[in-house]
């Protein structure tokens, strides 16, 4: 199959598993950060539910040595533990607690087509731009 | 506003991203962080079909889901919190090369110490500024 079905299949997917596990409900998120309120442990069910998956699944892949075609799989990205990682890191965490938005869970939202979600992307976008000028990433 | 505890709808979708992530890294060798996918699909580096086609496959899957559940989007968030949520997360991911997809769960999955070190960085930062927010500044959300 082509790259581009790859693509769909992954992304549907991937769009699939955000909707049903309701983290693209943006409350759902900020109450699963927020320890002292009503807390909705929610979060941690998906990340086990992904690992579950994508950890035996990365594990065999890998073993594997290369992709369905038979390319040879690309060298793990950069291991290098930098202030960049961590300011950036924690940068994304401040926005992510302030209006309950990571990237994919924004994407998702567009699908709602409310103000709300293309605001978010846009300034997402922007924020990006922004980074690639002043650190040049 | 709050919200239901979901263990099971949650650990299902949970699995469904876990294979949709698996299933690039099979297909294409890439990994499925999706900060990463929108970047090079914006700056139009070579893959754009398959970036796009991800991202577009991505928003229709969510949209199908939520007109079939009958979910409803927010839409009463305060624009300013938006607008700065949205920069720094937009600035952040680029900087640290990553979000909650890319190192919270493929990073995770192969056991990457890098990116164990970005989830608890960008974990902490976002407990303490909901901390803030709700309980510090008398509350917006």
């Amino acid at each position: 199959m082509k790259p581009i079905v790859h693509g769909a299949i992954a992304g549907a997917l991937f769009g699939l598993g955000l909707a049903v596990s309701g983290m693209t409900n943006p409350d759902k998120v900020l109450n699963f950060l927020d320890l002292a309120g009503h807390w909705d442990p929610s979060l941690a069910l998906v990340m086990g539910g992904a690992l579950a998956v994508a950890l035996p699944g990365f594990a065999l892949t890998r073993r594997r040595g290369c992709t369905l075609s038979g390319e040879p799989m690309p060298a793990p990205p950069t291991t290098t533990i930098d202030r960049r990682l961590l300011l950036g890191s924690a940068l994304f965490g401040i926005g992510w607690g302030i209006a309950g938005y990571c990237p994919g869970p924004a994407l998702a939202n567009l699908a709602h087509g409310t103000v709300e979600a293309v605001v978010f992307v846009v300034a997402l976008l922007a924020g990006s731009q922004l980074a690639r000028l002043v650190a040049r990433t | 506003m709050p919200t239901a505890f979901t263990p099971v709808s949650s650990f299902i979708g949970g699995a469904l991203i876990g294979l949709a992530a698996t299933w690039l890294l099979l297909s294409l060798g890439r990994i499925a962080g999706i900060s990463g996918i929108v970047n090079s699909a914006v700056a139009g580096e070579p893959g754009l079909g398959w970036r796009w086609s991800f991202l577009v496959a991505l928003v229709v899957a969510a949209g199908i889901w939520f007109a079939w559940s009958g979910t409803p989007g927010r839409h009463d968030f305060p624009l300013p919190w938006l607008i700065a949520g949205g920069l720094l997360v937009g600035f952040g991911t680029r900087l640290g090369n990553g979000c909650t997809s890319g190192h919270g769960i493929c990073g995770l999955a192969r056991l990457s110490k890098r990116s164990l070190l970005a989830v608890l960085v960008f974990m902490a930062t976002a407990f303490a500024t909901v901390y803030v927010v709700r309980h510090g500044l008398g509350g917006v959300a």
